[in-house]
């Protein structure tokens, strides 16, 4: 693989392709952004760049697939980390069968439950934050996720998906049910109680009088 | 030649702006304005919707007056639907079709979000496809046009930001609405006091930075700095969202709506972002900012030129109206 190639320009943070002692690796920077006074600048790099390589650490070690994290440089914002050579969900999701779309969704909600067992918000699961690759999906992209056990957080992080789903996917009304079916079997909490939750925040924030 | 009459009511304000189409352009002929200031603590909505039924019929013949137009030129009327509160919109609805029954002119309920989008599309000619950022009292959303419909991208999980403004300016005895003295005291400072910074997804949450910037001031901390420190905090969570859904959009356009839209600091933070995408960054005239009549009569044009018609039936109030229920005939 090519080092130093942009694979990714976001809006948060560049992707670089890098090499970490021989292995192929990507390099995440946060981009510093001149909107923002330097001090809130550098406290959102640094924090997040902190947070997300803590919580993609705690995440493997949960079960879940995710990058192996190589390198964190807090100052400068940058993570190495593992390539993850696969394709992004929101690329394939459109291109599988039916009863393939059910059982990835499944699976991506099994992985929220394993994260949500541990207390672990992953704050931005979106399709574009998760690759598949074979039958794993890997999870990416924890800048802003926190620890949190609570229910109302465990229910926004949720509800970011199910927004994603309808604002991009809404030809496919069906996937976030599925993804709340491989939640529930893998929830070792009341995931009834988190569903509620979901409604609710469903209610207040885009029912608002 | 359609002339349109748009009455707007869903919260402290009360207009009645009268527009018409020029080659697809809106063209504004008059545009009236009214808002309700509480003497004491927040909107009362009972209070506020009393204020558009005095108001109404004055604000209406002042609008017809300034357009210089006589009733029976108005082809139709429109009236904001929702979402709002619910004795304000009522209060407004009934006005908008008594007058339709009077006038024997076609009714028509918007929806006001949808309509601060339309109205800077209208207006500003290069304005084709924005993502908007529509923050105002009740309001923080982050709208744009998608897979045929206005989409909400992110929103305020808990309290518009006005509201937390003004929430903020009443516990230092500011006057209503509390964002434009909220401007001046921030300009006056330059000490970032540390606020919870509330980003989830695309969405973003007030009430926590409200909470820490109140318990600042019990602790002492100078005024002016948590003024700057609340506008820094929120603009740059509203601007990052706004470039969050500009990027998963992928639009290069952006326009700012609501009458927190008019805070300069605001601007610039979004039009600095907007640059460093090479993105274009459009802002409505003031008039068409805040909550008006011409932008409901605009979209109301807009909608009934693409075919769109109610009855009175259709036309009751929707107080959650949501952006996305909009059939969106006209694009
Ligand atoms: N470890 C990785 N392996 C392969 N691709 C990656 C990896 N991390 C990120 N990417 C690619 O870069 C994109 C952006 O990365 P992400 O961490 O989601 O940044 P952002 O916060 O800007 O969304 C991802 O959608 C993915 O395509
Ligand atoms: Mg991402």
């Amino acid at each position: 693989m090519n080092p130093n190639k942009i694979l990714y320009l976001g809006a948060e943070a560049e992707i670089k392709t890098s090499v970490y002692l021989g292995l192929s690796a990507v390099e995440k920077r946060r981009i510093r952004k001149s909107y923002r006074i330097p001090e809130i600048d550098h406290m959102l790099i640094s924090a997040r760049t902190k947070e997300e390589s803590k919580l993609i650490m705690e995440a493997r070690i949960q079960g879940v697939a995710v990058p192996i994290i190589y390198d964190v440089d807090v100052e400068n914002g940058i993570i190495t980390m593992e390539y993850i050579d696969g394709h992004r969900i929101k690329d394939i999701i459109h291109r599988l069968t039916e009863k393939e779309r059910k059982r990835i969704c499944e699976k991506i909600g099994d992985g929220i439950a394993r994260l949500h067992n541990n207390d672990i918000i992953h704050g931005d699961i979106t399709t574009s934050n998760m690759i598949l690759v074979d039958d794993t999906i890997y999870f990416i992209d924890f800048g802003l996720g926190c620890k949190d056990s609570e229910i109302e957080a465990k229910g926004v992080d949720l509800h970011v998906l199910m927004e994603a789903f309808s604002s991009t996917h809404s030809l496919y009304p069906q996937c976030f049910d599925y993804v709340l079916d491989g939640y529930k079997k893998r929830f070792q909490g009341d995931a009834d109680v988190i569903c509620k939750k979901i409604e609710e925040i469903v209610r207040r924030g885009r029912y608002r009088t | 030649m359609t002339i349109c009459l748009g009455i707007e009511g869903t919260a402290h304000t009360i207009g009645v702006g009268i527009i018409k189409s020029d080659k697809g352009r809106c063209q504004v002929l008059s545009n009236v304005i009214k808002g309700y200031h509480p003497e004491k603590g927040g909107i009362h909505p009972r209070e506020a919707a009393n204020h558009h039924a005095t108001y109404v019929a004055d604000v209406l013949s002042d609008s017809i007056k300034k357009a210089g137009v006589v009733f029976s030129a108005v082809d139709l009327i429109s009236f904001s639907q929702g979402p709002g509160l619910g004795p304000c919109l009522r209060t407004v609805a009934t006005a908008a079709r008594a007058l339709s029954l009077k006038l024997k002119k076609p009714l028509l309920g918007v929806n006001h979000c949808v309509a601060h989008l339309e109205i800077g599309r209208g207006t500003i000619p290069e304005c084709i496809d924005p993502v908007l950022l529509y923050v105002s009292g009740a309001n923080t959303q982050v709208i744009g046009f998608a897979e045929g419909k206005y989409r909400v991208f992110g929103e305020t999980l808990d309290i518009g930001l006005g509201n937390c403004l003004d929430k903020f300016g009443r516990s230092l005895d500011l006057e209503f609405p509390a964002g434009p003295k909220i401007e001046e005291l921030a300009k006056k400072s330059k000490t970032y006091v540390k606020l919870p910074y509330s980003i989830k997804g695309m969405d973003i949450a007030f009430s926590g930075l409200l909470t820490a910037a109140m318990q600042e001031k019990k602790q002492g901390t100078s005024v002016e700095d948590i003024c700057f420190s609340i506008q820094e905090t929120a603009f740059a969570a509203l601007t990052e969202v706004t470039e969050r859904a500009m990027a998963h959009t992928e639009k290069k356009e952006v326009l700012l709506g609501g009458g927190v839209a008019c805070n300069m600091r605001l601007r610039s933070m979004v039009e600095t972002m907007a640059k460093a995408r090479g993105a274009r960054f459009f802002v409505p005239s003031r008039n068409l900012c805040v909550d008006n009549g011409a932008m409901i009569a605009w979209l109301g044009l807009l909608m009934y030129e693409s075919g769109i018609r109610m009855t009175i039936e259709d036309s009751m109030i929707n107080q959650r109206f949501r952006t996305d229920m909009v059939q969106v005939a006209w694009r």
